[in-house]
């Protein structure tokens, strides 16, 4: 119960101070509006079906990433960080309360292109069921990559610099924009060794109905790398941060 | 209350703290003074549990730090050497988080931080963003947030350093009213009148260890020094003569004359007065005041250290980092 309402205050204060600020909000929205028009003006005759998997998972993974490695530098800086760290909670708990807000900004973020192409297309044949639920381990393992970020760096600035280092590369090799059968064959691994790869693999299917691996295997690999991410950012916090 | 045995702290080559033991008793305000690089927030951090041990025990309650940190940081209150609330939220939300952290449920801790803010003063302030409170305020705030959950134990790191006399004032009666409830207090400080008043044992602590502890009259006991009476006379200084006499009198001790018309009877054993007093009085002079000079705290942490006080009266004006 002790444990339940920290955990809650923790993400209130979070959602308050952070992601309903003004700057936040509409870089929540003009973000993913701004790639979704890149796309449309790109290819005039694509089809905006094939490109919302695409649009979903960019606009989720850049908007928790640097969310959240922001916000936890930012707060270290300032030391009210140590707060959370010197409450009677658990590390585990701590953690999943920081994440929390992240993933439901990053859903947030992912229904902007979402609402967007609704005005346009019919979305019927979507399965929405398992999109959501791609949409939700593709924040999770995205925000933990932003804390993995986070308790590598000092200051707000290499944060984001570290974020984006990351990020690009993730979005040409994840298979969104080339397919993986058409990467040159040594990239090929690292593709498979990405999140957003199995990520963007279901959404494909819920979206556009075309899977290249089977969705069990897509959410198994998507659950192992958030277990893998959890635990490589619990240990770091507690080796880094408690000295 | 607190047991820290054989503490270690090491940093690769550089030891920080270098195997220190003590104990505070339930409800005691325990002290620990010494400059900026002594190794007081070292110790401190490894105490609340935000920074591991190499070597040796911390005991809280009963509780063991290391293997039971949550459970230890339950019953603690723990007040920064900086002011870490959040800047975006009022002086009532902070404080309202903070019990939130403690699992405090919303009646008990709206109920709570209203009381704090009424304490400390900051009624009106508290609906104003933390980021807007001067220092003095800041600080008060910071040591609210610590009472919320209302420790066994509350840990203070320079509580009173950079900021205004009349907020200073103010902590430190806060902290003596603290005592008077039974909550033990560990504090921090490199401000020797502040230690001097507020604890009732002070350890001294210097290059990571701790040089000597005890109440101020044992730490002043653990010196040897010169007994030495000043006295303030009438017209001692216009009678020369008087002085020669005095000095042939009494041998065993030194006698210096001030232009102030008073005298300093310097010896290594305890003066009596009667027979001095007398002695100048068959004189003609009169007496006004006898006095005994004992050294001050800042002489015996000078002596016990090898470390000056200007030292660490540097460190304050820097601030207390």
């Amino acid at each position: 119960m002790k444990n339940g309402i920290a955990f809650w205050n923790i993400l209130k204060k979070d959602i308050k101070n952070y992601y309903l600020k003004p700057p936040n909000i509409s870089w929540g929205i003009i973000f993913p509006l701004s790639w979704t028009l890149i796309q449309l003006i790109r290819s005039p005759g694509g089809k905006i079906l094939e490109l919302l998997p695409g649009l979903i998972s960019t606009s989720v993974l850049f908007g928790t990433t640097s969310m959240l490695a922001v916000t936890i530098t930012f707060e270290r800086s300032g030391r009210s960080f140590e707060r959370l760290l010197l409450a009677p909670i658990s590390l585990n708990m701590m953690v999943l309360a920081k994440i929390a807000g992240t993933i439901l900004f990053g859903i947030f973020n992912a229904f902007v292109p979402v609402i967007f192409a609704s005005f346009f297309i019919e979305l019927d044949t979507v399965n929405w069921g398992i999109a959501l639920i791609a949409v939700f381990m593709i924040a999770i393992t995205s925000s933990l990559m932003g804390l993995l970020i986070a308790v590598s760096v000092e200051q707000v600035f290499e944060a984001q610099t570290l974020s984006n280092f990351f990020r690009f590369p993730m979005l040409f090799l994840c298979g969104l924009f080339v397919p993986i059968s058409s990467l040159p064959i040594f990239l090929r691994p690292i593709s498979y060794c990405l999140p957003l790869t199995y990520g963007a693999d279901i959404l494909s299917g819920a979206i556009v109905g075309v899977n290249t691996m089977s969705p069990t295997l897509c959410f198994g690999m998507l659950a192992a790398f958030a277990i893998g991410l959890f635990m490589i950012s619990r240990h770091n916090i507690s080796r880094k941060w408690i000295l | 209350m607190i047991s820290v045995t054989n503490l270690k702290k090491r940093y690769g080559d550089f030891t920080a703290v270098k195997d220190i033991s003590f104990d505070v008793k339930k409800g005691e305000i325990f002290g620990f003074l010494g400059p900026n690089g002594a190794g007081k927030t070292s110790t401190i951090n490894m105490m609340i549990g935000l920074s591991r041990p190499t070597v040796g025990e911390i005991k809280i309650d009963g509780i063991d730090v290391r293997k039971e940190t949550k459970k230890a940081q339950a019953i603690m209150g723990i007040v920064p050497d900086e002011s870490n609330l959040y800047n975006e939220m009022d002086g009532f939300e902070n404080l309202c988080f903070c019990a939130a952290l403690y699992g405090m449920r919303k009646e008990e801790r709206e109920l709570k931080a209203g009381q704090l803010l009424e304490i400390f003063k900051l009624k009106e302030a508290g609906k104003r963003p933390f980021k807007a409170y001067s220092k003095g305020m800041r600080r008060k705030l910071t040591i609210a947030a610590a009472l919320i959950h209302s420790p066994k134990v509350l840990f203070l790191d320079e509580p009173t350093t950079g900021i205004d006399v009349e907020s200073s004032r103010q902590i430190r009666e806060m902290i003596l009213g603290l005592k008077q409830q039974g909550t033990t207090v560990f504090l921090t400080t490199h401000y020797i009148e502040e230690a001097e008043r507020l604890c009732d044992r002070i350890a001294f602590i210097a290059a990571g260890q701790i040089v000597a502890s005890g109440t101020v009259s044992e730490l002043m006991d653990s010196i040897s020094y010169n007994h030495t009476v000043h006295f303030a006379t009438d017209k001692i200084a216009e009678s020369e003569d008087v002085v020669l006499e005095l000095q042939n009198r009494f041998k065993d001790s030194k006698v210096e004359l001030r232009p102030d018309n008073s005298l300093l009877m310097i010896s290594e054993e305890r003066i009596p007065l009667l027979p001095l007093m007398k002695f100048l009085k068959d004189r003609g002079i009169e007496v006004y005041e006898a006095r005994e000079l004992r050294p001050s705290l800042e002489d015996v942490f000078v002596e016990l250290t090898g470390i000056e006080s200007s030292i660490l009266k540097k460190d304050r004006d820097k601030g207390g980092r």
